[in-house]
Formats: C-alpha cells, sequence, structure tokens
C-alpha cells in the first residue's frame, strides 16, 4: 500500500496537562496512521490518552510535539480559519454525551455543520437540499419521524444516531467517535456499531476510541494505547 | 442563521434571560417616560417664551430706555423680512384696587395691543378679548354700561394667576364678563439720565386703571407679576414720553420663511446703521446700550435653568443605563457559564471564536431590541394615560404628582418624540451589546476540548 492511501497520519504526538502545580504527561509520543475506507479503534485503559489523541486528530486540542497530518497536511500549520474549515469539512465528531443542542430540533441538530458553513445567505439559498440532506440521514439511522423533536424527548441510543447523522451531515472524509456506546446499554450500543459498520461498509473511514475491547473488535483494526504511546 | 435561530431560542428559552429583558424594557420606559415629560415641558415652556417675546427684540434692560424707537420701528416696518414690530414700556410699578390700602409690586409692561399681538402671541394669552386683541384695554360694552365705567378711562390687562383663583386641578374660574374693578397703578417716572424724574410729595406717578382683562401666557413668573397698561399711559407713568419720547424694547416678528438667525442678523445689521446715524442726536448716548437678541437670548437666564435640569436627568437617566449594562453583564456571564457545554458543540463542527462573539452579541441585541420594544409600549401607554392616571391619584389618594401653581401648564406633558424613543432605544440596544461584550468574548476563548470532556483526559 502506498503512503498515499492513509488519510490520517498522527506522528510523535506528545501532550502533557498541568493539573496545578503537577504535570501529567498523557501521551508521550503516540504514532497513528488510518487509511481511506478503514475502521480504526483505540482501545486501553481509563486514562492512558485515547480520548486525548482523538481530539489532536479532531484539531478540538494541540499537541505539545509531533504532528497531525490529514490528506498530507500539517495540522498544526493550518490557520484558525482553516482548522474551523477542517473540523467543519472534513471530519465529523460523535461524542460519548451526544452533545446535541437542547435549543435546537433534532433536525435543526443534524444539519447545524451545515448551517455553519453555509452562512446566512448560503443557508438561505440552499437550506432546501440541507434538509432534504439531513432527513435522509436521519432516515438512514432511523430517526425520520422525530425529525422535529426536541434532544431531550429522545432515548440515549436516540441521541446517539441523531450526533452521528449530524457528524455525517457535511459528507466528511472521517469520523471521530470518542465512546460513542460508552453511556448507553449493551443493545442500544449494539445498534450504534451497526451502524457504524454500515458506514464504514458504505466507504466512511472512521476513527473510534473505546475501553471496551468487545466494543473494539467490531472495528477492522485496533490500536492499543498505554503509557501515553500505540503498542 | 444558526446564530439567529440559537440567540432567538436562548432568548426564550432562558428564564434568566427574561430578567435581562424586564430590566432593558423597564429602563427605557423610565427614560421615554422622563424624557417625554421633562422634553415636553422644556419645549412647551421654550415654545412659551418664544410666543411672549416673538422672534426678536431690540432694547435695553435699563429703565430709561432708548430714544428714537419711532424712527427705528419704521425702519423695521419698512424692511421685506418684519412681518410686525411693537414697541414696548417695561418697568416695575405698585398697583393697588380703588378704595384698598393694600398694594403690590409688579412689573409693567407698556404696549400698543394691536401691534404687540401681531408681534407676540399676546392675544392668544387674553381671555375676554382673545378674538379681538386690538380691543384688549377696553371694557366690554354689557361691562361699562352695567357698572357706568368712565369711557376716557383706560383699562389693564393683567397676570392670571394675580386676578383668578385657580384649584388644584389647575382650573380657572372666571366670570362671564371682566368684572368692573379699578386699580391704580404707581411708578416712579425716571429721567433720560436715569434719575428721579419729581421730586418732594410729587415723587410718583398715578393713574387710574380698569380691569379689562387676563392674560395667561402659560409662564408662572409672567402670569404671577406682570400687568399690561395701554403703551401711551405706560410711557407717561414712567416718564418716557418726553422730552424725547424713549421705549424699552421693540418686539419683532419676522416674516414666515425667515429665520431666526437670519432675521436677527438683518436687525443687528439695521441697528448698526442707525446707531451710527443717531447717536449724536440729543440723548442718543442711550442707544449705545441698546441690544438685538434673539428670543432664546433674550429669554436665556428663564430657559436655561430647565435645560440644564433635562440635562441633569438625562445623565441621571444615563446612570441607569449603566445599571442596565451591569445586569445584562451579570446576566450573560451566567448564560455564557451555562452554555460553555454549547460554546464547544459549536466549535467542533466549525464554528470560529467570531462567529460565538456575535451569537452572544446577536443575542444581547435581540434582548435590548424587544426589551426597548416592551419599554417603548409600555411607555407610549403610561404617556397617553399619565394625566388620567394622575387624576386618579389625585381623587383617590388626594396626592398631586404635577403642582399646576408651580408649573403654569394645564395638564403633564405626554407626545411622545418619535426621534428620542428611537435614540433611547439605539442606546438601550447598545447598552445591552457592551454589557454582553466581555461574556462573549470569554466565551469565544473558550477551548472546546476543555468544555467537552472535562471529566476524560
Amino acid at each position: 500500500m502506498s503512503k498515499n492511501d492513509y488519510i490520517l497520519e498522527a506522528q510523535g504526538i506528545h501532550k502533557t496537562y498541568r493539573l496545578g502545580i503537577a504535570e501529567v504527561s498523557v501521551l508521550k509520543g503516540a504514532d497513528l496512521a488510518a487509511k481511506k475506507g478503514e475502521f480504526v479503534a483505540i482501545v486501553g485503559a481509563s486514562g492512558s490518552g485515547k480520548s486525548t489523541l482523538l481530539h489532536i486528530l479532531g484539531a478540538l486540542d494541540k499537541p505539545d510535539n509531533g504532528s497531525v497530518r490529514f490528506e498530507g497536511r500539517d495540522l498544526g500549520k493550518m490557520g484558525g480559519g482553516e482548522l474551523n474549515r477542517y473540523r467543519n469539512k472534513m471530519v465529523g465528531f460523535v461524542f460519548q454525551f451526544y452533545h446535541l443542542l437542547d435549543e435546537l430540533s433534532v433536525l435543526e441538530n443534524v444539519v447545524l455543520p451545515a448551517m455553519v458553513s453555509a452562512g446566512v445567505v448560503g443557508w438561505i439559498m440552499g437550506r432546501g437540499n440541507a434538509k432534504k440532506r439531513g432527513l435522509e440521514l436521519l432516515e438512514q439511522v432511523g430517526l425520520k419521524d422525530r425529525a422535529s423533536h426536541k434532544p431531550y424527548q429522545l432515548s440515549g441510543g436516540e441521541r446517539q444516531r441523531t450526533a452521528i447523522a449530524r457528524a455525517l451531515m457535511n459528507e466528511p472524509k472521517l469520523l471521530l467517535a470518542d465512546e460513542p456506546t460508552g453511556n448507553l446499554d449493551s443493545a442500544t450500543g449494539n445498534g450504534i456499531l451497526e451502524l457504524l459498520e454500515r458506514l464504514n461498509r458504505a466507504g466512511q473511514t472512521i476513527v473510534m476510541v473505546t475501553h471496551d475491547e468487545r466494543v473494539a473488535r467490531r472495528a477492522g483494526r485496533i490500536i492499543t494505547l498505554a503509557d501515553g504511546k500505540v503498542k | 442563521m444558526y446564530k439567529l435561530i440559537l440567540a432567538i431560542r436562548y432568548l426564550y428559552r432562558r428564564r434568566v434571560s427574561y430578567f435581562a429583558l424586564i430590566a432593558v424594557a423597564l429602563c427605557v420606559f423610565i427614560v421615554v417616560v422622563v424624557m417625554t415629560v421633562m422634553s415636553g415641558l422644556v419645549g412647551e415652556f421654550r415654545e412659551k417664551n418664544h410666543s411672549f417675546t416673538g422672534d426678536c427684540v431690540v432694547g435695553t434692560e435699563s429703565l430709561v430706555g432708548f430714544t428714537y424707537y419711532e424712527d427705528f420701528l419704521r425702519k423695521l416696518e419698512s424692511t421685506d423680512c418684519v412681518e410686525a414690530a411693537s414697541a414696548v414700556i417695561k418697568s416695575y410699578a405698585l398697583v393697588g384696587k380703588v378704595g384698598s390700602q393694600r398694594n403690590m409690586g409688579v412689573e409693567i409692561i407698556g404696549i400698543d395691543a394691536a401691534t404687540y399681538g401681531r408681534a407676540t402671541g399676546f392675544g392668544g394669552t387674553l381671555h375676554y378679548h382673545k378674538d379681538d386683541v386690538s380691543r384688549a384695554f377696553k371694557p366690554t360694552a354689557v361691562v361699562r354700561q352695567a357698572h357706568h365705567l368712565d369711557a376716557n378711562l383706560p383699562g389693564f390687562v393683567v397676570g392670571v394667576d394675580m386676578w383668578i383663583w385657580r384649584d388644584e386641578k389647575g382650573e380657572y374660574y372666571f366670570a362671564p364678563n371682566p368684572e368692573a374693578t379699578a386699580v391704580t397703578i404707581t411708578c416712579f417716572p425716571l429721567t433720560a439720565r436715569g434719575a428721579l424724574a419729581k421730586a418732594g410729595t410729587d415723587l410718583v406717578n398715578t393713574k387710574t386703571f380698569y380691569f379689562s382683562d387676563t392674560s395667561h401666557s402659560g409662564i408662572a413668573r409672567v402670569d404671577g407679576s406682570v400687568i399690561y397698561a395701554p403703551f401711551e399711559d405706560a410711557q407717561a407713568l414712567c416718564g418716557m414720553k418726553e422730552p424725547i419720547a424713549r421705549a424699552s424694547w421693540i418686539h419683532i416678528k419676522f416674516k414666515p420663511m425667515v429665520g431666526i438667525d437670519k432675521g436677527c442678523g438683518k436687525v443687528r445689521k439695521l441697528w448698526g446703521t442707525f446707531y451710527e446715524q443717531n447717536k449724536d442726536k440729543p440723548n442718543g448716548e442711550l442707544l449705545a446700550q441698546v441690544k438685538v437678541q434673539g428670543w432664546k437670548e433674550h429669554r436665556r437666564e428663564f430657559i436655561a435653568a430647565m435645560e440644564k435640569e433635562q440635562v441633569m436627568l438625562t445623565v441621571m437617566f444615563g446612570l441607569v443605563g449603566l445599571t442596565t449594562i451591569f445586569i445584562v453583564f451579570v446576566v450573560f456571564y451566567m448564560i455564557v457559564s451555562h452554555k460553555t457545554k454549547d460554546i464547544g458543540i459549536l466549535k467542533s463542527v466549525g464554528a470560529s471564536g467570531c462567529d460565538v462573539v456575535e451569537l452572544f452579541l446577536g443575542f444581547a441585541a435581540g434582548l435590548g431590541v424587544i426589551g426597548s420594544a416592551v419599554g417603548i409600549a409600555f411607555g407610549l401607554w403610561f404617556l397617553r394615560d399619565i394625566n388620567a392616571i394622575e387624576d386618579w391619584l389625585f381623587e383617590r389618594f388626594g396626592f398631586q404628582l404635577w403642582d399646576r401653581t408651580i408649573y403654569a401648564i394645564g395638564e403633564i406633558p405626554h407626545r411622545a418624540d418619535l426621534t428620542m424613543m428611537l435614540v433611547v432605544a439605539g442606546c438601550a440596544v447598545l447598552a445591552c451589546v457592551a454589557g454582553a461584550a466581555l461574556p462573549s468574548v470569554r466565551a469565544a476563548k473558550e477551548r472546546p476540548v476543555e468544555t467537552l470532556q472535562v471529566s476524560q483526559i
């Protein structure tokens, strides 16, 4: 496989957090690479730095050292505007606690990334298409009939499926999922994993963080993180 | 677009926003009501002073007056900008009812009722001769016949507050016809040099006048201390008729399309030439102290006090506005503290720090617009019924907010000025935006990773 097949490459990622006077080194030179269309699971014990690594991959956080390259471009060399566009267009996040906006309906939450990228005029011109895609995504995750509901009217599994639909709204090249089943019962969690598998089969690149080996086994490749490094 | 949607949703879904909205609405309400009443009062007072003075005055504060006023009057009347001009005598006098030992000090203004009525708003201030100001000093035929008045005696017009009883509601009680009352007016005649014109027991000039009308100018100081008498009688009483006739002031009204400043400029120029031509004539030195003033300048000492009060109130309500800014600041600080997760979510889907600032500033501006609209609507409703509310307070609790005997204005001013309301609303919106600025910047600086994953490393 050629090097160009890697959509995401992280090399020598270091991250240290300062907690009061103590310093906690979470990542100590972690390396990771994911190919297009791959489903990668990062596993590790609680506190091993897997979520931190995922945030760095998604440009929600910056590494102290090391580099992250997305399609060959170094995130560390991108400006604020480019990083915003990266988060908006290139990656989609799925969080453990769903993180939906309570003030918006399910459909509005799903189309939120499109609203952010479109601007006022762009949204007015293209809202029909965006809503159509939002509804398609909701249909895909089995929530079309809940489009006008508010997030607090949904169950945990439904919220997570809404979050997945939102993450897919701008057709990102990379889906980053942080413990997507961590807050759900096993049956509901299984449904979410099936959804992710289905997306992956359709060509979606996914990097998922989990502490659960059984969940990780659903991915195509497992990366274990321990002592701040990939084993 | 999401910023607008979220701002609107935050506005009606966060109860704490309602408190900020109420604070803004109350502040706008108070400012609109107070500014309307105060600017109405000042505006009305200005208007009444304008009406009392005319557009421009030429004259002197000196009780001696100035000479050759008739020549200057003729010059004025021949200019294209002057519609009417009237000479006036102004001095002080003692007035007492005939047969009574009591008297009081008053300001006496000698006027030619017809010309003075054209140069000023005097005619509109009269009660019995509103329709024919030229007969202001003539008792009506009915009265004259009923009381067998001497047809040769002149009438006088008296400030309404000196003559007519007024109840707490500000209503005057007029008799159907002027009562047949005679007064004596006593003046100290002065020479052109300012000395007493007479000596010994015959020191003063006294003349009897019949009451013919009242004048309600709406200026408390005028209505409570001024008596108008026919020009020639007042001139004679003040010793200004001979050897060279003098007057105190000339009141001028400009033609409709002539601006006050432009008209005054022309009169000033005219006076300059007139002065040069007449200063060397007998008693021409009196012309040196003559000033040409616009009505505002002439009534400055009276209007300025009220204008200062208005400025002071504006400053005080500016401080109220600061309180509003602080309330909005506190509310937004709380909202931002509660909305850190939302900020993290927005940033995770690509929103920038500027977008977050715009969201919260838009929220603040929306709050300011709605708060202002509510405040203005409530203020307009209150102003519409302000006099009825004041009447009700007086009838129900005996509490009189608006003492008519002090303000000399029949009702509380309540006509709101659209420009003023827009300025107040604009200031309220700006205050909200200013109050929300710091919390918004704080929100923009939130790191998404901290707000989304605080418990996980």
